[in-house]
Order: structure tokens, then C-alpha cells, then sequence
């Protein structure tokens, strides 16, 4: 029971934030999605929101563990007009986690619908808490 | 004659400049964005006669949103759901906010209800407005006497 325990705790993950000053290359600004992260038995599951990006312009890596979402804004600047009142700027988003439970990488989705990443990872194998039944003796 | 601007111009122009340096303080990078202090944030572009306005939705339908448009005024109403979990399931993290919402927007100027077109994709909502006919500024003809 212990043991379980402490095995649930692990499960966290991890934002990785960057501290280096990489220069981007990309004119737009660099904005941090808001994210959901929760857990079932079988798998973990990402809600980000980035608004204004189309399904084609999305790049998704987990190398080691870490999980990279990078969403580029196809949004086009509206021609003929200024703006004159603004209260967010549309921006490309990124962002990083460390994952801390071991991922069935071939099974992973994304879905991205009305400015909605969800992303859906399966736990590999050895990674899911068996339940062992206890028979009566 | 109706006037939309009750500040004086220097109220406004100094409120126009505090925005602009909270935009830019909250969204440098790596810095994650401000919330808006309300919600759905929006954006209006405007030129002679046209106007657009913008707001981020990410994760409506359609049908959540209800949206009303008078000559000089547009009400923004809508919910969103929270995400259904299965049974056993725990967040880690939850940073996206869900509700209910309403927004009414006074409009830079007289527009025409009729000629309103609204179209909402990847989680953007884009309202088009056409300025009023009666709102439009007049050119008057010099005549040599």
C-alpha cells in the first residue's frame, strides 16, 4: 500500500522552463499555452489552448521524457486596417514537460479542435499499476 | 450630436499607453501572458468604414456562443464546459478557467446590425461590422463662388 503510494507521487510532471535567451527566428511573439494535465489508470491527458492555430502548424516531440509542443499562429494580420484597441497580441506558443511515467510513444493522439490541443498518452505496459485480486483461501 | 469620447483626449491617450506596456511587459519572452482581466480577451481593427473584432475562444462550439449587436454596442455571451473526466482520473495541473461569460463592448462607432458577419474558427471568433451610413463622415463639395 506504501509502495503504491509513493509510486502515485512520481507521477508529477514537470514544467521545464528555459533559461537560456535563444533569440527566436520568427517574428511573432512566443506565448506559454494554459494547460490541463490529468491522469487516469491507462493514460495521461494534455488540454492546451492556442487559440488561432490550425491543425497543420502544430510540432509535438517527446524525446526522453520530455514533451515538446511547439503551435505556430497562421493568423493573418488584418490588410487596410489598424488596430485600436488590444488586449491580446496572437503569438506562437510553446511549451515543455518532463514526463514522469514511462509513454506507449506509438500510441499517442493529438486532436486539435477549435483552438484545443488535447493530447492523449498512453502509459506503456509495465508502466500501469496492476491490480492483483486476492482470492478467499 | 451623440459623442462617443467623454475623456479628454490625454486620459485616453495615457490610458492606451498603460495597456501598451502591460502587453508588453506580460508577453516579452519566456514571460507567460497576463490574464485579461476579462475574459474572452478581444481585439478591435478599424478603418474608415469597417471595423473587426476579434475575440479568443479556444474551446467552444458554436453553439455556445451568443452574440447580440446593436448600432453601437455588441454583447458576447457563452460558457464553456469543463472537460469530462473519466472515472478514477486526477488533474496534475489545470490552468484553463471554464464558466460563464458576458462582455459588452461599446464600438469605436455607428454600425449597421444588418450587414454583421461573424466567423469562428480555430478558437477565434472574427465579428466584421460595417459602419453606419448615417455615421460616416460627410465630404463636402467647396464650390469656387
Amino acid at each position: 500500500m506504501m509502495k503504491n503510494k509513493e509510486k502515485a507521487m512520481q507521477v508529477t510532471d514537470q514544467e521545464l522552463v528555459e533559461n537560456e535567451e535563444l533569440e527566436r527566428t520568427r517574428e511573432r511573439q512566443c506565448l506559454v499555452p494554459k494547460t490541463d494535465i490529468y491522469e487516469s489508470d491507462d493514460m495521461i491527458v494534455i488540454l492546451a489552448d492556442i487559440p488561432g492555430v490550425a491543425q497543420d502548424a502544430l510540432d509535438i516531440t517527446l524525446d526522453k521524457h520530455i514533451l515538446a509542443i511547439d503551435a505556430y499562429n497562421t493568423s493573418s494580420e488584418n490588410k487596410d486596417f489598424s488596430i485600436t484597441y488590444s488586449e491580446y497580441v496572437p503569438g506562437d506558443y510553446h511549451r515543455k514537460f518532463r514526463l514522469a511515467e514511462e509513454i506507449d510513444v506509438d500510441k499517442i493522439e493529438a486532436i486539435v479542435a477549435d483552438g484545443v490541443l488535447e493530447l492523449r498518452l498512453p502509459k506503456a505496459e509495465e508502466a500501469k499499476i496492476k491490480k492483483i485480486p486476492i482470492k478467499a483461501g | 450630436m451623440y459623442r462617443r469620447y467623454r475623456l479628454p483626449t490625454i486620459w485616453r491617450e495615457m490610458d492606451q499607453l498603460q495597456r501598451e506596456m502591460n502587453r508588453l511587459m506580460g508577453y516579452s519572452s519566456g514571460k507567460r501572458p497576463l490574464s485579461p482581466l476579462s475574459f474572452p480577451a478581444i481585439n478591435i481593427w478599424t478603418n474608415e468604414d469597417e471595423m473587426i473584432l476579434s475575440a479568443e475562444l479556444p474551446g467552444m462550439k458554436v453553439d455556445d456562443i451568443d452574440l447580440n449587436i446593436t448600432a453601437d454596442a455588441l454583447v458576447l455571451i457563452g460558457k464553456r464546459s469543463p472537460q469530462q473526466l473519466e472515472e478514477g482520473a486526477r488533474y496534475h495541473r489545470r490552468e484553463r478557467n471554464h464558466g460563464e461569460f458576458s462582455r459588452s463592448i461599446q464600438l469605436p462607432f455607428m454600425v449597421d446590425p444588418g450587414k454583421a458577419k461573424a466567423v469562428f474558427k480555430n478558437g477565434i471568433l472574427e465579428i466584421s461590422l460595417v459602419r453606419a451610413e448615417a455615421d460616416k463622415p460627410k465630404k463636402i463639395a467647396v464650390k469656387a463662388g
